[in-house]
């Protein structure tokens, strides 16, 4: 083996040293809870109530099952979503005076449909559209359920899109413009692949939490994940269907995480 | 229609920001395959001056004459002006999100319908005429600012302007890169192109421009020839201006 320079012999001893002083500590904390939390008073109640694994066994197939729908809910609405907060954010960014109105609109939009809780539109809309009496398949919570969540999240996706329109330099309108490109073809072609190319990771967080607020639907009807553990919870008088849900949506939201952090990392070291 | 003998004419042109007036009744007339260079301190209006002829800012009063017809008329629509005026600018502006070629046949594609395959090919002669033709498929941000620059120019040329009007293009790059940028000027005079350059470079000005107009404060001060403006500039402001920077 090659002599290593003193820096990197000194660079090394200090990163084996904090290996270990992380190491320990993780193994202290770890070893510490392993012994104080059976303890509690409660522990066993507990343990048969939450983390009871005959009955994880028995229901995580028919959970999965379930998740399906949170699966399919959210691809579907994925995409109208991106359409939608596509249209919004370029409305918010007409300047045409006679398209005023577009523009009113586009403000109004956003602000009602951020500034309501989720919940409460998956609520309004869930129940009430419903209530007028429809005829199948127009009473269906799955289509009411995807429309609350379409409203509540293209409102977001509009205002990162639209920042990211802003956040591209004038110069690059200039540029267009002097070349004799129309204003709609300059959006198309110069502004927003730009824009949309720096807000994905910003986007990914929203895809993140969207994968989660699919479970809000369980309120209103459909039978997902969520809904489906809480059939079991009140079958078995017992929790743990509760962790059995919070493990699968952990597998799908850990991994987008990570993704979507690679991506901010990857744009950052890049530079547009 | 009048003002048919000179291609390009200013008159009275006046631009304000607010209460500031960045070009103060500017009169020039620009025949055609003339190289004009405007020179001035920053501030002096000339990146202002060379945006109003290409309609980018609107200009509060006066008339800028293409050809004899007046194109900057209160609402005209400036699109069909400005695929005759081409424009490049200090900080190149290339579409970081597209190759060379993708930068190059944009405008061709869009504005002027042209084929795909005709865009392509009349790029590739004219990259090929500023040694950049191995570069076609590069993205921006991968070449030199000399580079960058020439794809600008090539950009604007291949909507196969009458009028090219060049915004301090060399004040951006490293010293080393400023000459190859000057060459492809050069090319151009050579092929009879008209020119408007605003430059910082006294010194190119002198060799190619057939007159020089020194700016100062919105306003044009002194036109003359290089020869006369170098040696025996008529302005005292123009003399202190020269002093200043030779």
């Amino acid at each position: 083996m090659s002599q290593l320079s003193p820096r990197k012999r000194y660079e090394q001893q200090e990163r084996r040293r904090s290996l270990l002083i992380a190491t320990v500590s993780l193994l202290a904390v770890c070893a510490t809870l392993y012994y104080l939390v059976p303890k509690a008073p409660g522990w066993e109640s507990v343990k048969r109530s939450f983390f009871n694994w005959p009955i994880l066994e028995k229901t995580f197939p028919t959970l999965l099952k379930a998740f399906l729908w949170d699966i399919a809910i959210f691809a579907w609405s994925l995409p109208l979503i991106m359409v939608l907060a596509l249209i919004i954010a370029l409305c918010r960014n007409v300047r045409t005076p006679a398209l005023f109105p577009l523009r009113v609109f586009g403000a109004l939009y956003t602000d009602i449909f951020r500034g309501v809780p989720t919940i409460l539109l998956v609520y309004l809309i869930g129940f009430g559209i419903p209530g007028l009496g429809l005829a199948r398949p127009w009473n269906s919570p799955y289509l009411w359920g995807t429309v609350a969540l379409v409203l509540t999240y293209s409102a977001y996706v509009a205002e990162v899109l639209r920042s990211g329109i802003e956040s591209v330099h004038k110069s690059q309108r200039s540029a267009s413009e002097s070349l004799g490109l129309t204003e709609a073809d300059t959006m198309r072609f110069v502004i927003l692949p730009q824009a949309i190319r720096r807000q994905v990771p910003a986007m990914m967080n929203f895809v993140i939490a969207l994968q989660k607020d699919v479970a809000l639907l369980s309120f209103i009807g459909p039978v997902e994940l969520l809904r489906q553990a809480n059939v079991y919870k009140s079958l078995m008088a017992n929790f743990t269907p509760y962790i059995g849900a919070a493990i699968i949506f952990l597998c799908v939201t850990i991994p987008a995480t990570r993704y979507a952090d690679y991506l901010l990392a990857q744009q950052r070291s890049v530079r547009t | 229609m009048r003002n048919v003998t000179h291609k390009l004419i200013l008159e009275d042109l006046t631009c304000r920001f607010d209460d500031l007036t960045v070009c103060d009744g500017i009169n020039l007339s620009v025949d055609s395959g003339e190289m004009i260079c405007l020179i001035g301190a920053s501030g002096s209006g000339k990146s202002t001056l060379l945006r109003c002829i290409n309609l980018l800012e609107p200009i509060d009063s006066g008339h800028i004459w293409l050809d004899g017809e007046d194109i900057a008329i209160p609402g005209l629509d400036p699109k069909p002006y400005r695929k005759r005026i081409g424009i490049v600018f200090q900080s190149f502006n290339l579409f970081p999100h597209m190759s060379v070629m993708q930068n190059i046949c944009l405008a061709p594609k869009r504005v002027l319908n042209a084929s795909v395959a005709d865009t392509k090919a009349k790029a590739l002669e004219l990259l090929e005429k500023f040694g950049l033709q191995d570069k076609a498929n590069e993205y921006p941000d991968r070449l030199s600012g000399g580079q960058q620059q020439r794809v600008a120019i090539v950009r604007a040329l291949a909507m196969q302007p009458e009028i090219m009007l060049l915004d301090e293009i060399t004040s951006a790059l490293d010293p080393e890169l400023v000459g190859e940028v000057l060459e492809v000027v050069k090319a151009l005079k050579e092929q009879d192109m008209t020119i408007v350059l605003a430059t910082h470079e006294m010194s190119f000005a002198r060799e190619v421009a057939d007159r020089v107009c020194f700016l100062d404060g919105g306003k044009i001060l002194e036109t003359a020839t290089p020869e006369e403006m170098f040696t025996n500039p008529r302005e005292a402001r123009t003399r202190e201006f020269l002093h200043r920077i030779l």
